[in-house]
């Protein structure tokens, strides 16, 4: 048995988790949640932490000079340094829009860059 | 050039954008956005994080895509707008004079005007930090404009003064582009952040928090070379023997956001010293007949998705006003604050005119655990809400019913109570 | 490098003797080791244009005071720069140091200084009403004045500059050697006379050439700068009678609306300490409040620190001390006064020496930065018409055009650093400091100079603002 603890991050509220694992790292147990969200975000947490990436690339003949991407979904949080490698080799023709593929499976997440800023072409 | 307007919007950002939404889904045409920028979006255009909308939206959007969204419906109304232009100034009978390079300076006279100049990072000369003013000193959002808009490093080596959320932010922003935050300092002993971006921003990466300290020290003439950093206390005082010495080339500041009204006070105006903000009654109307406040210029928000639902009621507001839908003013309540409530807006209330269900906005000055809000109408308590825990970086508001007060109502009052 | 004069330093009194010279047909360079000029002592003091009252009689501080005093008014209008006869206040909260106004108004009277007098408490109190109301009378100087010491400073190196002067920037003093009638600068710079103007630096050059050994000490004075919100707080300088407890602090507006409050003195070891100090900041605000009592330090919006070059003599150091050598040595207060005066003297000094003549083709005027807030809404459009930069605001809190900035690019005297334009248009100089404009600024630095980001500098060439790109030095496995 292991009891973890993390900030809840679902809202402002904050709230203070603790999670009890057991031998087999399962969750058995959420604490401190005032919402499911919060005892999913604990579950997850404690096991397989995710986030989502947001970056800026270079855009060629654009009215921008750079255009904001991020991972259409969480990654996991381990990954985060890789995303943003990947991304370095990375320059987009415009015009950009919002929900453009910038990579496919990026480092091997099996999870795209989008563009999240819309680019015109000059 | 002179023109004339039911409405003018000063501000294209989210405040300004969903005010002209409001005001012309209510029936105004005749409506004018000025946006000093040289686009649509404000601020959230270099808030590239995501996080925005979960409220309006139910889904998390970075900064960008969140204004897209208020910027297509502009589009679709056909809300008309300027780009690079700055509002000069506004007179007592609400005459606009703004300028632009391509239409120079131009006067228009407003039926009525909706202020969204937003609001802007307090600068590290106004906290009298001892040392040298090299280069490398940042606000924390000038370096988001240069990492996240020009794409460049203002640095590599990173301390940061001041725990707001665009300061935490920068850091995981910084720490993804290749710099190293080194340390994050607040001088009060809780941070003004979202929780979210202290465990996102700070502890994904390892990067200490420490509360109760501040900058006693920059040194480096020409760029910043090391700063040093203290515990402070009760008193806000340095204490002898805690200095640490940090060598970085950068720092950067996010000590808080000052709404932005000078063309406010320089109109007469009258602002809050609290908020800096002008003070407003129920329609989010300032002492100036027909002039709304909304968004970052009224007072600074947390969270996007309530700057848009409040200035969308200042232009729904500000549309019943010029099509003279208003209900007749009777007699105004001012709110009453008690215990850690700092302010609320509105100022006051006559609840001949206020909504059915009227929000009431409001910070704290501290920290409150498992206390409550209460607010009472002439002595009668008509809230009791607690709370796990209310910080004073996270807006609160309670929901106040017109059935509540009448005509001889006399008092509204929200205060805390310790549990 | 030939030149008939090469001027040390171009600080206020350097920029001041090279605009005098400049209206011969000698052969001009002044020498830098900055990247512009007012970035030493000229650039941080008090700005106050000192009626004379000060100075002891018969030195040459109080001369070039006074006459300073009067050239100021004149070359403001001529080259275009921000001055103003806003008249200063000598502040005596204690009845039994009376006398000591009365001496310093005899002293005034026996530098020449016109018009003073001492008024009582009421008078005061209608002049400067937030004035502390303990006060009990004062020796009032209505010739006092205020200047921007970055726009006199730069208007007259600007001119000279039109006028052919050669401005050599990035280049400290290295060597100097005497070679047949003249000087070998650096090794490559020949001049017939050589002028220390070099500020905190002058004992460093003075001392290679003159017996009479001098010293200057590093003084340093910390200041407050206050928003132009607070610029009403007085219109008159305000200060504090000398007492034994010290000199005390000045309160006055600034050209441009805004209140300056300081400075303390305090040597510091070295003449590169222009850091504020805690200790410094509170004893100014202690002693300020002597004066206003109820001052806004919230609308503080920027605090900063200068030195002064000060002598261990009482006196300036001025004149031929070498052969074909000049000082302008130990110039601190009053300095920024003097300096016209010093210029004028010592340009006329060389001038006489070298049997020079009048500049053939001299332009005697200069235009000053536009500023588009004095604009009539006409005015400015006219402006916009030739030129849409001046639509563009680019600094907000002081209403600063893109336009402005690209002429303080483009001058005969530009700005090659972010300072340097702020010094020039102000962009930046308001209450954000520059959160908002100073990445507009260096897009426009990059577009007139030719400039990477990389390569853009607050100040000289050590400061660059941009470390890199984004992602530069971003490596596998990083975390």
């Amino acid at each position: 048995m292991d009891i973890r603890h993390f900030t809840c991050i679902n809202c402002p509220m904050g709230c203070p988790l603790s999670v009890t694992i057991d031998e087999n790292g399962q969750v058995i147990d959420v604490k401190g949640n005032t919402c499911p969200k919060g005892y999913v975000y604990g579950q997850s947490e404690a096991v397989h932490p995710t986030r989502i990436v947001t970056s800026v690339v270079p855009v060629l003949h654009g009215d921008l000079l750079m255009v904001s991407c991020k991972t259409s979904q969480a990654v996991p949080k381990e990954k985060m340094f890789d995303v943003i490698q990947a991304l370095k080799l990375v320059q987009v023709e415009a015009p950009v829009h919002i929900g453009d593929v910038l990579i496919d499976n990026v480092a091997n997440t099996n999870v795209s860059i989008v563009a999240t800023k819309e680019v015109q072409r000059t | 050039m002179e023109n004339n307007k039911q409405l003018v919007i000063i501000g294209g950002g989210p405040a300004g954008l969903a005010a002209a939404i409001g005001a012309k889904q209510a029936g105004i045409d005749d409506l004018l956005i000025l946006e000093r920028d040289h686009c649509l979006g404000g601020i959230l255009n270099q808030c590239i994080h995501n996080g925005f909308g979960l409220h309006t939206f139910g889904e998390e959007l970075t900064g960008p895509e969140y204004a897209w969204r208020y910027i297509e419906q502009v589009q679709q109304l056909e809300i008309p707008y300027e780009l690079n232009s700055m509002v000069l100034d506004i007179s007592k009978d609400k005459t606009i004079r703004y300028v632009n390079a391509k239409q120079g300076v131009c006067t228009i006279h407003a039926q009525a005007i909706i202020l969204a100049m937003g609001c802007r990072e307090r600068p590290f000369g106004s906290l009298s930090i001892p040392g040298y003013r090299p280069a490398g000193i940042y606000s924390a959002g000038t370096a988001q404009k240069l990492v996240n808009i020009d794409g460049y490093m203002p640095g590599k080596e990173v301390v940061i003064l001041g725990s707001g959320d665009i300061g935490l932010i920068m850091a995981r922003r910084m720490t993804f582009e290749g710099a190293n935050v080194h340390t994050v300092a607040e001088r009060l002993p809780y941070s003004g952040g979202l929780k979210r971006n202290i465990v996102q921003c700070l502890d994904d990466f390892n990067i200490p928090l420490q509360l109760s300290h501040t900058v006693i020290d920059v040194k480096g003439k020409d760029r910043i070379e090391s700063v040093t950093i203290a515990q402070v206390d009760e008193n806000n005082q340095p204490i002898a023997g805690t200095e640490q010495e940090y060598p970085c080339d950068t720092l950067l500041l996010s000590c808080g956001l000052i709404p932005e009204n000078e063309l406010s006070a320089n109109a007469g105006i009258e602002l809050s010293k609290i908020t800096n903000g002008p003070v407003v009654n129920e329609l989010l109307e300032t002492n100036m007949e027909g002039v709304f406040a909304c968004g970052n210029v009224l007072h600074v928000h947390d969270l996007v998705d309530f700057v848009s639902q409040e200035a969308t009621k200042a232009g729904q507001n500000a549309a019943q006003y010029i099509l003279q839908q208003l209900p007749a003013f009777e007699h105004e309540i001012p709110i009453e604050t008690g215990g850690l409530v700092r302010y609320t807006v509105p100022f006051s209330i006559d609840p001949s005119r206020m909504d059915d269900k009227q929000i009431v906005r409001f910070r704290l000055s501290n920290v409150l655990k498992n206390g409550y809000v209460n607010v009472y109408i002439d002595d009668n308590r008509v809230i009791h809400q607690r709370k796990m825990i209310r910080t004073p970086g996270e807006m609160e508001s309670i929901v106040l019913k017109r059935e509540w007060l009448n005509e001889n109502s006399q008092s509204i009052r929200i205060e805390t109570e310790v549990a | 490098m030939d030149v008939d004069v090469l001027i040390i330093g171009s600080g206020v009194v350097g920029s001041a003797i090279a605009y005098y010279l400049a209206k011969t047909d000698l052969k001009i360079a002044v020498i830098e080791k900055e990247e512009d000029v007012c970035t030493g002592t000229s650039k941080a003091n008090s700005g106050i244009v000192h009626a004379g009252f000060d100075a002891m009689p018969n030195t040459l501080k109080a001369k070039f005071n006074v006459e300073g005093s009067h050239l100021i008014p004149e070359l403001a209008k001529l080259l275009d720069f921000e001055y103003k006869q806003n008249g200063a206040l000598v502040l005596c909260f204690d009845k039994k140091l009376r006398d000591r106004v009365e001496a310093l108004y005899q002293r005034g009277l026996a530098n020449g200084v016109t018009d003073l007098k001492i008024i009582e408490k009421d008078e005061i109190l209608k002049l400067e009403p937030n004035v502390n109301e303990d006060v009990v009378c004062a020796l009032y100087a209505p010739t006092s004045g205020i200047v921007c010491p970055f726009g006199m400073t730069i208007a007259l190196a600007e001119n000279a500059a039109d006028n052919g002067v050669q401005f050599i920037f990035n280049e400290a003093v290295e060597t100097i050697e005497r070679v047949g009638d003249g000087w070998l600068v650096n090794d490559h710079y020949h001049a017939k006379v050589l002028v220390n103007a070099a500020g905190l630096y002058a004992d460093e050059i003075h001392n290679q050439f003159v017996d009479q050994k001098i010293e200057i000490t590093p003084r340093r004075g910390e200041y407050l700068l206050f928003d132009r919100t607070a610029g009403d707080l007085c219109a008159h300088t305000l200060f504090q009678l000398p007492t034994e407890k010290g000199k005390g602090v000045l309160i006055t507006p600034t050209v441009h609306g805004n209140i300056l409050v300081g400075p303390n003195a305090q040597a510091v070891p070295t003449k590169e300490n222009v850091n504020t100090t805690a200790i410094g900041q509170d004893e100014i605000k202690t002693k300020a409040r002597i004066t206003i009592k109820d001052l806004p330090f919230n609308q503080v919006i920027r605090t900063f620190s200068g030195l002064r070059a000060t002598p261990n003599g009482p006196d300036f150091i001025i004149g031929q001390t070498a052969d074909h050598f000049y000082d302008a040595a130990g110039i601190e207060s009053p300095g920024l006064s003097s300096a016209p005066a010093i210029g004028k003297w010592i340009a006329e000094q060389i001038r006489e020496q070298l049997n020079a003549n009048d500049h053939p083709h001299y332009i005697a005027k200069r235009k000053g930065f536009i500023d588009v807030k004095k604009l009539s809404n006409e005015q400015w459009n006219e402006l916009i018409q030739k030129d849409p930069a001046y639509g563009i605001i680019v600094c907000r809190c002081e209403t600063i055009t893109a336009g402005s900035i690209q002429d303080a690019l483009s001058r005969s005297l530009p700005a090659r650093s972010l300072d340097g334009i702020k010094r020039r248009v102000r962009a930046g100089m308001g209450r954000c400091q520059a959160g908002f404009c100073l990445p507009r600024s260096m897009e426009i630095m990059q577009e007139k100079l030719g400039l990477s980001f990389e390569e853009i500098q607050l100040t000289n060439s050590h400061s660059k603002l941009i470390t890199s790109k984004v992602k530069e030095g971003i490596h596998d496995g990083k975390q």
